[in-house]
Protein backbone atom coordinates (compact mmCIF):
# COMPACT_ATOMS: atom_id res chain seq x y z
CA UNK A 1 0.00 0.00 0.00
CA UNK A 2 1.72 3.40 -1.08
CA UNK A 3 1.70 6.42 1.71
CA UNK A 4 -0.97 8.66 2.45
CA UNK A 5 -1.40 12.09 2.04
CA UNK A 6 -2.09 15.29 3.93
CA UNK A 7 -5.59 16.00 2.45
CA UNK A 8 -6.53 12.21 2.87
CA UNK A 9 -5.20 11.28 6.78
CA UNK A 10 -7.48 14.72 7.94
CA UNK A 11 -10.54 13.54 6.21
CA UNK A 12 -10.71 10.28 6.90
CA UNK A 13 -10.12 10.91 10.65
CA UNK A 14 -12.76 13.28 10.32
CA UNK A 15 -14.77 11.00 8.18
CA UNK A 16 -13.84 7.63 10.13
CA UNK A 17 -13.04 6.06 7.29
CA UNK A 18 -9.86 5.08 4.96
CA UNK A 19 -10.66 7.63 2.61
CA UNK A 20 -8.49 7.04 -0.86
CA UNK A 21 -7.86 9.82 -3.62
CA UNK A 22 -11.05 10.71 -5.51
CA UNK A 23 -13.89 9.24 -2.81
CA UNK A 24 -16.09 11.89 -1.21
CA UNK A 25 -16.65 11.41 2.54
CA UNK A 26 -19.02 12.70 4.87
CA UNK A 27 -16.66 14.46 7.58
CA UNK A 28 -17.65 15.85 11.15
CA UNK A 29 -16.08 19.21 10.55
CA UNK A 30 -13.85 20.43 14.07
CA UNK A 31 -14.56 24.55 13.55
CA UNK A 32 -16.81 26.45 11.73
CA UNK A 33 -15.94 30.15 10.88
CA UNK A 34 -18.09 32.73 9.70
CA UNK A 35 -18.00 36.64 9.25
CA UNK A 36 -21.07 39.14 8.11
CA UNK A 37 -22.15 36.29 5.58
CA UNK A 38 -23.73 34.39 8.95
CA UNK A 39 -26.39 36.59 7.95
CA UNK A 40 -27.51 34.88 4.81
CA UNK A 41 -26.33 31.64 6.88
CA UNK A 42 -28.46 32.33 9.65
CA UNK A 43 -31.88 32.85 7.37
CA UNK A 44 -31.22 29.41 5.76
CA UNK A 45 -30.24 28.22 8.73
CA UNK A 46 -33.88 29.02 10.43
CA UNK A 47 -35.23 27.48 6.84
CA UNK A 48 -33.42 24.09 7.63
CA UNK A 49 -35.68 24.03 10.81
CA UNK A 50 -32.73 22.37 13.05
CA UNK A 51 -33.85 23.06 16.42
CA UNK A 52 -30.28 23.91 17.48
CA UNK A 53 -26.84 24.44 16.45
CA UNK A 54 -24.68 20.91 16.83
CA UNK A 55 -21.95 22.71 18.88
CA UNK A 56 -22.06 26.23 19.68
CA UNK A 57 -18.63 26.04 20.92
CA UNK A 58 -17.43 24.93 17.30
CA UNK A 59 -18.57 27.88 15.46
CA UNK A 60 -16.77 31.05 15.36
CA UNK A 61 -18.38 34.53 14.11
CA UNK A 62 -16.19 37.51 13.42
CA UNK A 63 -17.18 41.04 12.21
CA UNK A 64 -14.65 42.23 9.54
CA UNK A 65 -15.83 42.80 6.09
CA UNK A 66 -17.93 46.17 7.83
CA UNK A 67 -16.74 46.66 10.60
CA UNK A 68 -17.96 49.85 12.46
CA UNK A 69 -21.05 49.50 10.02
CA UNK A 70 -21.10 51.43 6.58
CA UNK A 71 -24.64 51.61 5.48
CA UNK A 72 -27.86 50.24 7.22
CA UNK A 73 -27.99 47.59 5.51
CA UNK A 74 -24.66 46.73 6.89
CA UNK A 75 -25.87 47.58 10.73
CA UNK A 76 -29.20 45.30 10.33
CA UNK A 77 -26.68 42.40 9.12
CA UNK A 78 -24.44 42.41 12.31
CA UNK A 79 -27.63 42.87 14.74
CA UNK A 80 -29.46 39.55 12.89
CA UNK A 81 -25.64 37.91 13.51
CA UNK A 82 -25.78 39.17 17.30
CA UNK A 83 -29.50 38.33 18.24
CA UNK A 84 -28.64 34.71 16.83
CA UNK A 85 -25.66 34.63 18.56
CA UNK A 86 -27.21 35.43 21.59
CA UNK A 87 -30.12 33.26 21.35
CA UNK A 88 -27.72 29.89 19.91
CA UNK A 89 -25.53 30.39 23.05
CA UNK A 90 -22.62 30.80 20.77
CA UNK A 91 -19.45 32.25 22.68
CA UNK A 92 -16.71 32.64 20.35
CA UNK A 93 -17.97 35.87 18.95
CA UNK A 94 -15.64 38.76 17.98
CA UNK A 95 -17.86 41.40 17.09
CA UNK A 96 -15.92 44.88 18.47
CA UNK A 97 -13.34 44.95 15.67
CA UNK A 98 -11.02 42.32 16.78
CA UNK A 99 -9.79 41.99 13.31
CA UNK A 100 -9.92 39.99 10.31
CA UNK A 101 -11.45 36.26 10.79
CA UNK A 102 -8.37 34.84 9.30
CA UNK A 103 -5.74 36.71 11.71
CA UNK A 104 -8.42 36.53 14.39
CA UNK A 105 -8.89 33.05 14.56
CA UNK A 106 -4.41 31.61 14.72
CA UNK A 107 -4.75 34.35 17.48
CA UNK A 108 -7.10 33.62 19.58
CA UNK A 109 -6.19 29.74 19.51
CA UNK A 110 -8.86 28.26 17.60
CA UNK A 111 -6.48 26.68 14.90
CA UNK A 112 -4.75 23.53 15.79
CA UNK A 113 -2.96 21.22 13.59
CA UNK A 114 -4.62 18.74 11.62
CA UNK A 115 -8.30 19.93 12.30
CA UNK A 116 -10.59 19.83 9.72
CA UNK A 117 -12.04 23.94 9.29
CA UNK A 118 -14.64 25.22 7.28
CA UNK A 119 -15.39 29.19 6.61
CA UNK A 120 -17.62 30.43 4.79
CA UNK A 121 -14.83 32.76 3.33
CA UNK A 122 -12.91 31.45 0.45
CA UNK A 123 -9.33 32.92 1.81
CA UNK A 124 -10.26 29.86 4.80
CA UNK A 125 -7.32 28.33 3.45
CA UNK A 126 -5.05 30.45 5.56
CA UNK A 127 -4.77 28.31 7.92
CA UNK A 128 -3.10 25.86 6.64
CA UNK A 129 -0.54 28.30 7.51
CA UNK A 130 -0.80 26.15 10.89
CA UNK A 131 -1.38 22.63 9.33
CA UNK A 132 -4.95 22.27 9.37
CA UNK A 133 -7.25 20.99 6.45
CA UNK A 134 -8.55 24.52 5.80
CA UNK A 135 -11.32 25.29 3.04
CA UNK A 136 -13.68 28.38 2.14
CA UNK A 137 -17.63 27.14 1.48
CA UNK A 138 -20.51 28.75 0.68
CA UNK A 139 -23.52 30.28 2.90
CA UNK A 140 -26.03 26.58 2.45
CA UNK A 141 -23.05 24.50 3.28
CA UNK A 142 -22.47 26.44 6.48
CA UNK A 143 -26.08 26.45 7.00
CA UNK A 144 -26.50 22.89 6.89
CA UNK A 145 -22.88 22.40 9.16
CA UNK A 146 -24.48 24.65 12.22
CA UNK A 147 -27.59 22.49 11.77
CA UNK A 148 -25.52 18.86 11.65
CA UNK A 149 -21.51 19.58 12.20
CA UNK A 150 -21.05 17.30 9.01
CA UNK A 151 -20.38 18.48 5.11
CA UNK A 152 -19.44 15.94 1.71
CA UNK A 153 -15.96 16.29 0.63
CA UNK A 154 -14.17 15.10 -2.15
CA UNK A 155 -10.72 13.89 -1.31
CA UNK A 156 -8.12 16.05 -3.15
CA UNK A 157 -5.66 15.47 -5.29
CA UNK A 158 -2.20 16.68 -3.94
CA UNK A 159 0.33 19.42 -5.51
CA UNK A 160 3.55 19.48 -3.94
CA UNK A 161 5.26 23.09 -4.44
CA UNK A 162 9.18 22.35 -3.45
CA UNK A 163 10.27 25.78 -2.75
CA UNK A 164 14.25 26.02 -2.57
CA UNK A 165 16.86 28.36 -2.03
CA UNK A 166 16.39 31.40 0.18
CA UNK A 167 14.44 34.91 -0.63
CA UNK A 168 16.71 37.56 -2.03
CA UNK A 169 16.64 40.93 0.27
CA UNK A 170 13.57 43.02 -0.88
CA UNK A 171 11.77 40.18 -2.17
CA UNK A 172 8.81 38.43 0.38
CA UNK A 173 6.51 35.26 0.45
CA UNK A 174 4.37 37.15 -1.71
CA UNK A 175 6.91 37.64 -4.70
CA UNK A 176 7.02 33.71 -4.12
CA UNK A 177 3.31 33.70 -4.45
CA UNK A 178 2.64 35.84 -7.18
CA UNK A 179 5.55 34.19 -9.23
CA UNK A 180 3.85 30.77 -8.33
CA UNK A 181 0.32 31.88 -9.62
CA UNK A 182 1.74 33.44 -12.48
CA UNK A 183 3.64 30.01 -13.44
CA UNK A 184 0.48 27.78 -12.87
CA UNK A 185 -2.51 29.97 -13.04
CA UNK A 186 -5.48 30.71 -11.95
CA UNK A 187 -6.93 27.62 -12.09
CA UNK A 188 -3.70 25.92 -12.18
CA UNK A 189 -3.98 23.96 -8.85
CA UNK A 190 -8.20 24.04 -8.99
CA UNK A 191 -9.65 21.02 -6.69
CA UNK A 192 -6.23 20.28 -5.38
CA UNK A 193 -4.58 20.68 -1.68
CA UNK A 194 -1.39 22.24 -1.94
CA UNK A 195 1.41 21.86 0.27
CA UNK A 196 4.39 24.43 -0.14
CA UNK A 197 8.03 22.93 1.04
CA UNK A 198 11.54 23.46 0.70
CA UNK A 199 13.97 25.30 2.01
CA UNK A 200 12.23 28.97 1.62
CA UNK A 201 9.09 27.78 3.66
CA UNK A 202 11.12 26.14 6.25
CA UNK A 203 13.20 29.58 6.85
CA UNK A 204 9.79 32.03 6.56
CA UNK A 205 7.97 33.29 9.47
CA UNK A 206 4.45 32.02 10.19
CA UNK A 207 3.42 35.24 8.72
CA UNK A 208 5.00 34.75 5.97
CA UNK A 209 3.55 31.27 5.39
CA UNK A 210 0.00 32.41 6.18
CA UNK A 211 0.59 34.90 2.48
CA UNK A 212 1.23 31.08 0.96
CA UNK A 213 -1.65 29.17 2.19
CA UNK A 214 -4.59 32.67 1.90
CA UNK A 215 -3.80 32.80 -1.85
CA UNK A 216 -3.70 29.00 -2.31
CA UNK A 217 -7.53 29.99 -3.29
CA UNK A 218 -6.79 32.66 -6.33
CA UNK A 219 -5.12 29.20 -8.14
CA UNK A 220 -8.31 27.49 -7.31
CA UNK A 221 -6.87 25.26 -4.35
CA UNK A 222 -9.26 23.28 -1.96
CA UNK A 223 -6.70 23.97 0.99
CA UNK A 224 -3.09 25.01 1.28
CA UNK A 225 -0.74 23.79 3.93
CA UNK A 226 2.60 24.35 5.56
CA UNK A 227 3.50 21.34 7.67
CA UNK A 228 4.33 22.37 11.59
CA UNK A 229 7.95 22.77 12.93
CA UNK A 230 9.07 24.64 15.55
CA UNK A 231 7.90 27.98 14.86
CA UNK A 232 4.19 26.58 14.53
CA UNK A 233 5.08 24.98 17.88
CA UNK A 234 5.90 27.98 19.48
CA UNK A 235 3.79 30.24 17.75
CA UNK A 236 0.70 27.34 19.07
CA UNK A 237 2.12 27.10 22.21
CA UNK A 238 2.12 30.77 23.16
CA UNK A 239 -2.02 30.02 22.59
CA UNK A 240 -2.40 27.22 24.50
CA UNK A 241 -3.12 25.40 21.15
CA UNK A 242 -3.26 21.63 21.95
CA UNK A 243 -0.05 19.87 19.55
CA UNK A 244 -1.33 16.67 19.55
CA UNK A 245 -2.87 16.54 16.08
CA UNK A 246 -0.21 17.29 13.82
CA UNK A 247 -0.35 15.25 10.22
CA UNK A 248 1.98 14.61 7.74
CA UNK A 249 1.97 13.80 4.26
CA UNK A 250 3.71 10.06 3.79
CA UNK A 251 6.87 10.91 1.55
CA UNK A 252 5.61 7.82 -1.15
CA UNK A 253 2.37 9.36 -1.07
CA UNK A 254 0.87 10.11 -4.65
CA UNK A 255 1.04 13.44 -5.48
CA UNK A 256 1.89 15.57 -8.34
CA UNK A 257 5.38 17.77 -7.60
CA UNK A 258 7.00 21.49 -9.00
CA UNK A 259 10.17 22.50 -8.12
CA UNK A 260 11.11 25.98 -8.26
CA UNK A 261 14.23 27.93 -6.93
CA UNK A 262 13.47 31.00 -5.18
CA UNK A 263 16.79 32.56 -5.18
CA UNK A 264 16.21 34.56 -8.31
CA UNK A 265 13.31 36.06 -7.27
CA UNK A 266 12.40 39.65 -8.02
CA UNK A 267 9.65 42.04 -6.60
CA UNK A 268 6.74 40.73 -8.45
CA UNK A 269 2.73 42.40 -9.37
CA UNK A 270 0.04 40.84 -10.45
CA UNK A 271 -1.74 43.69 -13.09
CA UNK A 272 -5.46 43.98 -13.74
CA UNK A 273 -7.76 42.33 -13.82
CA UNK A 274 -6.64 38.45 -13.13
CA UNK A 275 -4.51 37.51 -10.34
CA UNK A 276 -2.20 35.41 -12.37
CA UNK A 277 -1.24 38.54 -15.09
CA UNK A 278 1.91 38.75 -13.22
CA UNK A 279 5.35 40.99 -14.01
CA UNK A 280 8.19 42.30 -12.35
CA UNK A 281 7.53 45.49 -10.50
CA UNK A 282 10.48 47.57 -12.11
CA UNK A 283 8.84 46.77 -15.56
CA UNK A 284 5.96 48.78 -14.42
CA UNK A 285 7.54 51.64 -13.62
CA UNK A 286 5.52 54.42 -15.63
CA UNK A 287 2.56 53.72 -13.96
CA UNK A 288 1.23 56.21 -11.72
CA UNK A 289 -0.52 55.31 -8.76
CA UNK A 290 -3.64 57.48 -6.74
CA UNK A 291 -4.15 54.42 -3.93
CA UNK A 292 -1.82 52.36 -2.08
CA UNK A 293 -3.45 49.76 0.66
CA UNK A 294 -1.49 48.04 2.90
CA UNK A 295 -3.47 45.33 4.86
CA UNK A 296 -5.81 42.61 4.34
CA UNK A 297 -6.20 38.96 5.34
CA UNK A 298 -2.90 38.44 2.91
CA UNK A 299 -0.26 41.36 4.19
CA UNK A 300 -1.94 42.94 7.28
CA UNK A 301 0.53 41.37 10.06
CA UNK A 302 3.02 42.90 11.65
CA UNK A 303 6.03 41.81 9.31
CA UNK A 304 3.75 43.68 6.70
CA UNK A 305 3.81 47.10 8.23
CA UNK A 306 7.17 46.69 9.44
CA UNK A 307 8.68 46.28 6.27
CA UNK A 308 6.40 49.11 4.60
CA UNK A 309 7.74 51.30 7.54
CA UNK A 310 11.56 50.58 7.06
CA UNK A 311 10.75 51.97 3.78
CA UNK A 312 8.47 55.18 4.67
CA UNK A 313 10.58 56.32 7.87
CA UNK A 314 11.70 59.71 7.96
CA UNK A 315 9.95 60.20 4.72
CA UNK A 316 6.72 61.41 3.06
CA UNK A 317 4.43 59.41 0.42
CA UNK A 318 4.15 61.23 -2.65
CA UNK A 319 1.41 63.98 -2.45
CA UNK A 320 -0.66 62.45 -5.08
CA UNK A 321 -0.89 58.96 -3.21
CA UNK A 322 -3.38 58.06 -0.65
CA UNK A 323 -1.77 55.57 1.39
CA UNK A 324 -4.41 53.23 3.47
CA UNK A 325 -3.03 51.51 6.41
CA UNK A 326 -5.24 48.65 7.84
CA UNK A 327 -3.70 46.20 10.21
CA UNK A 328 -5.03 42.75 9.85
CA UNK A 329 -6.25 42.40 13.67
CA UNK A 330 -6.12 44.47 17.07
CA UNK A 331 -3.03 42.91 18.38
CA UNK A 332 -1.40 43.58 15.06
CA UNK A 333 -2.45 47.85 15.73
CA UNK A 334 -1.60 47.36 19.56
CA UNK A 335 2.10 45.85 18.97
CA UNK A 336 2.19 47.93 15.78
CA UNK A 337 0.94 51.38 18.08
CA UNK A 338 3.53 50.29 20.87
CA UNK A 339 6.65 50.15 18.63
CA UNK A 340 5.96 52.89 16.71
CA UNK A 341 5.11 51.47 13.44
CA UNK A 342 1.62 52.71 13.30
CA UNK A 343 3.52 56.45 13.89
CA UNK A 344 5.75 55.83 10.98
CA UNK A 345 3.35 54.94 8.88
CA UNK A 346 1.18 58.26 9.99
CA UNK A 347 3.81 60.38 10.01
CA UNK A 348 4.81 59.08 6.47
CA UNK A 349 1.13 60.36 5.20
CA UNK A 350 -0.51 57.37 5.68
CA UNK A 351 -4.39 57.08 6.99
CA UNK A 352 -4.67 54.25 9.30
CA UNK A 353 -7.69 52.83 9.58
CA UNK A 354 -9.28 50.16 12.32
CA UNK A 355 -8.63 46.41 12.29
CA UNK A 356 -10.53 44.34 9.23
CA UNK A 357 -11.12 43.79 5.43
CA UNK A 358 -10.67 47.53 4.65
CA UNK A 359 -11.16 48.32 0.70
CA UNK A 360 -10.02 44.82 -0.15
CA UNK A 361 -13.00 43.94 -1.30
CA UNK A 362 -14.47 47.23 -1.96
CA UNK A 363 -17.36 47.24 0.97
CA UNK A 364 -15.70 51.07 2.45
CA UNK A 365 -12.31 52.51 3.81
CA UNK A 366 -11.23 53.78 0.38
CA UNK A 367 -12.74 52.94 -3.27
CA UNK A 368 -11.41 53.98 -6.28
CA UNK A 369 -13.15 56.20 -8.57
CA UNK A 370 -13.08 55.38 -12.46
CA UNK A 371 -9.37 55.77 -13.85
CA UNK A 372 -8.30 55.75 -10.92
CA UNK A 373 -5.24 52.74 -10.61
CA UNK A 374 -3.92 51.02 -6.97
CA UNK A 375 -1.49 49.51 -5.89
CA UNK A 376 -2.62 47.17 -2.91
CA UNK A 377 -0.76 44.43 -0.68
CA UNK A 378 -4.63 42.22 -0.98
CA UNK A 379 -5.59 38.84 -2.98
CA UNK A 380 -7.83 40.20 -5.87
CA UNK A 381 -7.86 42.26 -8.57
CA UNK A 382 -10.48 41.56 -10.30
CA UNK A 383 -12.54 44.13 -12.34
CA UNK A 384 -14.49 46.32 -9.58
CA UNK A 385 -13.13 44.72 -6.94
CA UNK A 386 -12.23 47.74 -5.12
CA UNK A 387 -15.01 50.27 -5.90
CA UNK A 388 -15.39 51.17 -9.87
CA UNK A 389 -15.35 48.57 -12.26
CA UNK A 390 -13.39 51.33 -14.13
CA UNK A 391 -10.40 51.33 -11.64
CA UNK A 392 -7.23 49.18 -12.18
CA UNK A 393 -5.77 47.30 -9.33
CA UNK A 394 -2.52 46.12 -9.19
CA UNK A 395 -1.22 43.28 -6.19
CA UNK A 396 2.41 43.23 -4.46
CA UNK A 397 4.41 42.92 -1.62
CA UNK A 398 4.17 45.18 1.32
CA UNK A 399 7.81 46.64 0.31
CA UNK A 400 6.71 47.49 -3.13
CA UNK A 401 3.11 49.01 -2.25
CA UNK A 402 5.60 50.98 0.12
CA UNK A 403 8.04 52.38 -2.57
CA UNK A 404 5.25 52.82 -4.64
CA UNK A 405 3.42 55.10 -2.54
CA UNK A 406 6.83 56.82 -1.84
CA UNK A 407 7.56 57.80 -5.58
CA UNK A 408 3.81 58.17 -6.41
CA UNK A 409 4.44 55.21 -9.46
CA UNK A 410 4.56 51.42 -9.20
CA UNK A 411 8.67 50.86 -7.84
CA UNK A 412 10.68 47.84 -7.60
CA UNK A 413 11.88 48.34 -3.94
CA UNK A 414 15.16 47.46 -4.69
CA UNK A 415 15.16 50.85 -6.28
CA UNK A 416 15.39 52.70 -3.43
CA UNK A 417 18.27 50.13 -0.97
CA UNK A 418 20.25 52.19 0.97
CA UNK B 1 -34.75 18.79 -19.16
CA UNK B 2 -33.90 21.88 -19.20
CA UNK B 3 -33.69 24.12 -22.63
CA UNK B 4 -33.08 27.40 -23.33
CA UNK B 5 -31.43 30.04 -25.48
CA UNK B 6 -27.29 30.20 -24.43
CA UNK B 7 -25.45 33.47 -23.66
CA UNK B 8 -21.58 33.30 -23.72
CA UNK B 9 -18.70 34.54 -21.27
CA UNK B 10 -15.10 33.75 -21.54
CA UNK B 11 -12.90 32.44 -19.53
CA UNK B 12 -12.18 33.21 -15.32
CA UNK B 13 -15.80 35.21 -14.70
CA UNK B 14 -14.83 35.74 -11.46
CA UNK B 15 -17.95 36.27 -8.10
CA UNK B 16 -16.99 39.97 -8.82
CA UNK B 17 -18.31 40.32 -12.07
CA UNK B 18 -20.87 37.70 -11.29
CA UNK B 19 -22.12 39.87 -7.85
CA UNK B 20 -19.67 43.13 -7.07
CA UNK B 21 -18.78 43.01 -3.56
CA UNK B 22 -20.10 46.89 -3.20
CA UNK B 23 -23.28 45.34 -3.18
CA UNK B 24 -23.43 42.74 -0.55
CA UNK B 25 -23.89 44.75 2.49
CA UNK B 26 -27.82 44.00 1.43
CA UNK B 27 -29.03 40.19 1.94
CA UNK B 28 -32.38 40.65 -0.12
CA UNK B 29 -31.58 38.46 -3.43
CA UNK B 30 -34.31 39.95 -5.79
CA UNK B 31 -32.75 43.34 -5.04
CA UNK B 32 -28.71 42.41 -5.37
CA UNK B 33 -29.91 40.07 -8.29
CA UNK B 34 -30.50 43.44 -10.37
CA UNK B 35 -26.67 43.80 -10.58
CA UNK B 36 -26.35 40.59 -11.61
CA UNK B 37 -23.05 40.89 -14.28
CA UNK B 38 -23.40 44.09 -14.59
CA UNK B 39 -19.56 44.87 -14.72
CA UNK B 40 -19.26 42.38 -17.25
CA UNK B 41 -22.33 42.47 -19.15
CA UNK B 42 -24.58 45.62 -18.15
CA UNK B 43 -27.11 44.36 -20.57
CA UNK B 44 -27.47 41.30 -18.93
CA UNK B 45 -30.34 41.96 -16.55
CA UNK B 46 -32.66 43.21 -19.09
CA UNK B 47 -32.04 40.90 -21.40
CA UNK B 48 -31.79 36.92 -19.71
CA UNK B 49 -35.35 35.24 -19.76
CA UNK B 50 -35.97 32.49 -17.51
CA UNK B 51 -34.59 29.38 -18.15
CA UNK B 52 -31.71 30.90 -20.24
CA UNK B 53 -28.54 28.99 -20.24
CA UNK B 54 -25.03 30.72 -19.91
CA UNK B 55 -22.25 28.99 -21.48
CA UNK B 56 -18.57 30.02 -20.44
CA UNK B 57 -15.00 29.19 -20.54
CA UNK B 58 -12.14 27.98 -17.66
CA UNK B 59 -12.54 28.97 -14.15
CA UNK B 60 -16.21 30.23 -13.89
CA UNK B 61 -17.18 31.44 -10.34
CA UNK B 62 -13.69 31.81 -9.19
CA UNK B 63 -12.82 33.80 -6.55
CA UNK B 64 -14.89 34.22 -3.31
CA UNK B 65 -17.31 32.13 -1.76
CA UNK B 66 -20.53 34.83 -1.88
CA UNK B 67 -23.25 32.24 -2.62
CA UNK B 68 -24.50 35.36 -3.81
CA UNK B 69 -23.20 35.22 -7.01
CA UNK B 70 -24.88 31.60 -8.13
CA UNK B 71 -28.50 32.77 -5.82
CA UNK B 72 -28.28 36.47 -8.45
CA UNK B 73 -28.09 33.88 -11.41
CA UNK B 74 -30.76 31.84 -9.92
CA UNK B 75 -32.99 34.31 -9.52
CA UNK B 76 -32.59 36.29 -13.21
CA UNK B 77 -34.03 32.59 -14.54
CA UNK B 78 -30.79 31.26 -15.68
CA UNK B 79 -31.62 27.33 -15.82
CA UNK B 80 -28.06 26.14 -15.98
CA UNK B 81 -24.50 26.80 -16.40
CA UNK B 82 -22.28 25.13 -19.20
CA UNK B 83 -18.42 25.62 -18.79
CA UNK B 84 -15.46 23.90 -19.40
CA UNK B 85 -14.50 23.97 -16.13
CA UNK B 86 -15.78 25.37 -12.31
CA UNK B 87 -13.95 26.89 -9.51
CA UNK B 88 -15.08 24.07 -6.72
CA UNK B 89 -16.26 26.66 -4.14
CA UNK B 90 -19.12 28.10 -7.05
CA UNK B 91 -19.88 24.67 -8.27
CA UNK B 92 -20.48 23.14 -5.02
CA UNK B 93 -22.63 26.47 -4.05
CA UNK B 94 -24.36 26.07 -7.57
CA UNK B 95 -25.70 22.65 -6.32
CA UNK B 96 -26.21 23.32 -2.95
CA UNK B 97 -29.14 25.55 -3.92
CA UNK B 98 -30.95 23.83 -6.64
CA UNK B 99 -28.45 25.25 -10.12
CA UNK B 100 -27.33 23.00 -12.37
CA UNK B 101 -23.95 23.33 -13.62
CA UNK B 102 -22.39 20.87 -15.95
CA UNK B 103 -18.65 20.57 -17.30
CA UNK B 104 -18.54 20.66 -20.82
CA UNK B 105 -16.72 22.82 -23.65
CA UNK B 106 -19.38 24.37 -25.95
CA UNK B 107 -17.68 27.64 -27.13
CA UNK B 108 -18.04 26.95 -30.31
CA UNK B 109 -21.52 27.34 -30.22
CA UNK B 110 -23.12 30.66 -30.81
CA UNK B 111 -24.81 33.06 -28.58
CA UNK B 112 -28.36 32.80 -28.87
CA UNK B 113 -28.41 29.47 -30.42
CA UNK B 114 -31.12 27.19 -28.25
CA UNK B 115 -29.96 24.24 -25.92
CA UNK B 116 -31.48 21.45 -24.54
CA UNK B 117 -29.84 19.65 -21.20
CA UNK B 118 -30.99 16.08 -20.44
CA UNK B 119 -28.55 16.38 -16.75
CA UNK B 120 -29.22 12.32 -15.81
CA UNK B 121 -28.57 10.81 -19.60
CA UNK B 122 -25.60 13.40 -19.60
CA UNK B 123 -26.71 14.32 -23.18
CA UNK B 124 -26.07 17.91 -24.69
CA UNK B 125 -28.40 19.14 -28.00
CA UNK B 126 -28.66 22.22 -29.83
CA UNK B 127 -31.29 23.39 -31.87
CA UNK B 128 -28.91 24.03 -34.81
CA UNK B 129 -28.03 20.56 -34.40
CA UNK B 130 -24.91 20.05 -32.40
CA UNK B 131 -25.02 16.91 -30.40
CA UNK B 132 -22.75 16.43 -27.26
CA UNK B 133 -22.47 14.02 -24.10
CA UNK B 134 -20.97 15.01 -20.35
CA UNK B 135 -20.61 12.84 -17.21
CA UNK B 136 -23.51 13.12 -15.52
CA UNK B 137 -23.19 13.80 -11.81
CA UNK B 138 -23.24 11.20 -8.97
CA UNK B 139 -26.44 10.22 -8.42
CA UNK B 140 -26.79 11.84 -4.67
CA UNK B 141 -26.24 15.20 -6.37
CA UNK B 142 -28.72 14.67 -8.96
CA UNK B 143 -31.30 13.95 -6.00
CA UNK B 144 -29.93 16.98 -4.55
CA UNK B 145 -30.63 19.19 -7.47
CA UNK B 146 -33.82 17.38 -8.14
CA UNK B 147 -34.97 18.59 -4.28
CA UNK B 148 -33.99 21.94 -4.93
CA UNK B 149 -30.82 21.79 -2.84
CA UNK B 150 -29.39 20.94 -0.08
CA UNK B 151 -31.97 23.12 2.07
CA UNK B 152 -35.18 20.74 0.75
CA UNK B 153 -32.86 17.82 1.30
CA UNK B 154 -32.11 18.74 4.80
CA UNK B 155 -35.44 20.31 5.71
CA UNK B 156 -36.88 16.38 5.20
CA UNK B 157 -34.54 15.24 7.66
CA UNK B 158 -35.39 17.69 10.61
CA UNK B 159 -39.11 16.83 10.05
CA UNK B 160 -38.98 13.85 11.83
Amino acid sequence: MSGRTFAQKVLSRASGTEAEVGDTVVATVDLAMSHENAALVSRIFHEIGAPAVWDPEKIVLVFDHRIPASTISAAEGHKTVREFAEKKGIINFYRHGEGICHQVLPEKGHVRPGALIVGSDSHTSTYGAFGAFATGIGATEMAAVWATGELWFRVPETLRIINEGVLPPYTMSKDLMLRIIGDIGADGANYRCVEYVGEAVDEMTISSRMVLCNMAIEMGAKAGVCFPDQKTRDYLAARSVSLDGELFSDEDAEMSHCELDVSDLVPLVAAPHSVDNVCSASSLSDMTVDQAVLGSCTNGRLEDLHAAASLLDGKSISPSVRLIVVPASKEVYRMAMEDGTLATLADAGGIVVNPGCGPCLGAHQGLLASGERAIATTNRNFRGRMGSPEAEIYLASPLTVAASALRGRITDPRELMS
Amino acid sequence: MIEGRIWKYGDHVNTDLIIPGRYLDNYDVPTLAEHAMEDIDPLFVSKVRRGDILVAGRNFGCGSSREQAPLVLKEKGVGAIVAVSFARIFYRNAINIGLPVVVADLTSLDEGDVLSIDLSRGLLRSASGWESSFRPLPPQLLELLEKGGLVSSLRERFKH
